[in-house]
């Protein structure tokens, strides 16, 4: 028999493979060259130190807002609230960046601290009402997405700006931009978050792993009752686990704050950090190190698709069918256990 | 009589946003009652929108007049198929249906968009030719005050949602399907032991879901933006699965939520008419259905219960 360890690592490996499979079978039908497609789409991640810098500024957010659904995941939550979390946390670091005048020591991790505190402010509001109340926290973090969109935009027209669509750009000492690291690729927006985002994911497994907290929540995850019965106090875990992962999907918010941009705009609609960071988390099989790699595979595709287009001809959107077909492929693991399974019978 | 032109205004926008939200909201009550999450609802609406464009802008030459319902229909059938994606998903294969709705959201919009591409070679569809058009009701728009509120410039889509909430409402509770339908949301196992087939009855819920949100999100191409791009539908879905719970999964419930989120919405743009309100910002009359859902949840607009085994996969023969 499999061990559930070998599955968990074979379930999202075959997920993508696939999802890729898939996606060459759309290229196919569609009369492209699947190779000339999926050719296009590394040199688009992978071709020069430009598509690199890119492909990494793009996985710096995602491994936070990847972490945040697998933090809230492990204790029994699902967060579809990150992208609102992403917003506060955008909003309140270009907030910081843009109206104090400190020394760069003081100033940057004021405004990355302030996108965590605003983002795990907004994770708090529905770990609350789902801890003392019972509502369930899907629907409130749908609802605090928009709420928090709505907010967003208002603040940036009235607050920040004099009816702008933009604020002003973030102090120098509240930037994580890097000239050094956009020469290196060709004046790419990478950015220093990367490091802020590894660090996080050490943070993460940390938590989890090694603290009384992390065993707590866990087990909260696992069963609620049995861990009520243990001398557990749930609630307050549930609330924790939701503020934690308001806090990753804030720094998420910081990146693009004050990294990929330095501004806030007016948003038309969502950015798809968060909806993303679900994929993310669930390909990574919620564990820290799991989503720095499906991450790293998803900011590949994202931006090695916009080569696709004008190097093979392929609509760039081909890429979002493959990731919702991963999300579609793990999520019903069930199958692809059943099916493995199967195989392994048929074998003997 | 300025009042009543403006009572009528504020109805007619209400009710142009409400239409869709109406159609969309009973299919996630049909789903929802069945047992299955429906966050998909997004992404039925986006099929819907996107099949809605495209039948209509390609058939306009064959059917003339009847282009609009030959496209809403079309529309119903293949969000219909499309949802069984959603339902193989999560009812055979035992996905986590807020995931697997989550991915037909994203599958909806890259299909619609990806297809969008390679046929009219450009981020959005032609404008339709053939659009709903609002019109008047003969004979009943003459009745002094009414007529100038209820059968004045409506779309006949909007009665038709209005009967449609009535009719929903009798199939669920007044028929044998209906309590069918509602006793495999409620206890699975039980329905399975009285020889109801557990399997069948969601698929038809959360099929009856893929043809009702697209024929939401059809009504609102076709009345509202006329064409097809990565913003025509943004949130509805979402607001509609509000409107389900705001409705307390109830079908009339639903209509009532409906209209409500559609007079917030249309608030927001007709509120500069209104003395009383025009001094409100309108982020707040942005963000109201959503806080209202949020206070509704939470209790305070009275208890909202959902169906007992809504989410949860049904395995035979588990206890």
């Amino acid at each position: 028999m499999f061990s559930n360890r070998l599955f968990n690592i074979l379930v999202p490996i075959i997920s993508v493979l696939l999802g890729l499979i898939s996606g060459a079978i759309i290229m196919l039908i569609f009369g492209y060259n699947p190779i000339a497609g999926f050719a296009a789409l590394w040199n688009g991640a992978f071709g020069d130190a430009y598509f690199f810098g890119e492909t990494i500024r793009q996985v710096t957010p995602y491994i936070l807002s990847g972490l945040a659904v697998a933090f809230a995941l492990r204790s029994g939550l699902l967060n579809i609230g990150v992208e609102g979390q992403v917003f506060m946390g955008w909003i309140a670091s270009v907030w910081i960046g843009i109206s104090f005048d400190l020394p760069m020591i003081v100033h940057l991790p004021l405004a990355i601290l302030a996108a965590a505190v605003a983002g795990a402010f907004w994770g708090f509001i529905p770990g609350l009402l789902k801890a003392k109340l019972g509502v369930h926290e899907v629907i409130v973090t749908i609802m605090m997405n928009y709420i928090a969109l709505y907010l967003s935009n208002s603040i940036v027209r009235n607050l920040l700006s004099d009816g702008a669509d933009r604020t002003e750009k973030v102090a120098e000492t509240a930037s994580l931009q890097s000239n050094w690291l956009a020469e290196m690729t060709f004046y790419s927006r990478i950015h220093y978050g990367f490091i802020v985002a590894i660090l996080m994911a050490f943070v993460m497994w940390f938590i989890i792993n090694r603290t009384t907290t992390g065993f707590e929540l866990r087990s909260v995850g696992f069963n609620q009752h049995a861990s009520k019965y243990a001398g557990m106090n749930v609630s307050k875990n549930i609330v924790l686990a939701m503020v934690i992962s308001g806090a990753f999907a804030g720094l998420a918010g910081a990146m693009e704050g004050l990294g990929t941009f330095g501004f806030m705009s007016i948003k038309a609609g969502f950015t798809n950090i968060g909806f993303d960071g679900i994929a993310v988390a669930l390909l990574g099989a919620n564990t820290a190190f799991g989503v720095i790699l499906a991450a790293f595979l998803f900011g590949v595709l994202k931006i090695g698709a916009l080569n696709m287009p004008t190097a093979a001809g392929v609509p760039t959107e081909l890429v979002e069918i493959i990731i919702a077909l991963i999300i579609f492929f793990v999520a019903s693991s069930y199958m692809i256990r059943w099916v493995i399974l199967w195989f392994k019978k048929e074998g003997k | 009589m300025e009042i009543i032109e403006l009572i009528s205004r504020i109805l007619g926008a209400s009710v142009v946003f409400a239409t869709p939200l109406i159609f969309t909201a009973l299919g996630g009550v049909f789903s929802e009652r069945s047992g299955v999450i429906n966050i998909g609802l997004e992404g039925l609406m986006i099929m819907g929108a996107f099949v809605a464009i495209v039948s209509n802008l390609t058939f306009h030459s064959v059917f003339g007049a009847a282009t609009p319902v030959v496209s809403l229909i079309i529309a119903m059938i293949v969000s219909a198929i499309f949802a069984l994606v959603h339902a193989v998903a999560s009812i055979t294969f035992r996905a986590d249906q807020v995931v697997s709705g989550v991915a037909i959201n994203f599958l909806a919009l890259g299909i619609g968009l990806f297809l969008t591409k390679q046929w009219y070679d450009k981020g959005q569809t032609d404008f339709i030719e053939s659009p709903i058009y609002s019109s008047n009701v003969p004979l009943l728009n003459k009745i002094p005050i009414l007529g100038d509120m209820f059968f004045t410039g409506w779309y006949w889509t909007s009665y038709l949602a209005i009967a449609m909430a009535f009719l929903v409402w009798f199939i669920i509770f007044k028929t044998p399907f209906g309590l069918r339908l509602r006793s495999v949301g409620e206890h699975p196992m039980a329905a399975d032991t009285n020889g109801i087939n557990v399997y069948k009855m969601r698929y038809i819920g959360v099929m009856l879901s893929g043809a009702f949100g697209g024929l939401g999100g059809a009504v609102y191409a076709l009345t509202v933006t006329h064409n097809f791009s990565h913003g025509t539908i943004v949130g509805q879905g979402f607001i509609a699965l509000a409107a389900v719970i705001f409705g307390k999964w109830h079908p009339l419930g639903a209509l009532g939520a409906a209209i409500f989120f559609g007079f917030a919405q249309s608030l927001s743009i007709v509120s500069s008419d209104i003395a009383l309100l025009e001094n409100v910002p309108s982020v707040f009359m942005l963000i109201a259905p959503y806080v209202l859902t949020i206070l509704a949840l939470a209790g305070f607009i009275g208890r909202a219960e959902a169906p007992k085994s809504l989410g949860e996969a049904y395995v035979k023969g588990n206890r």
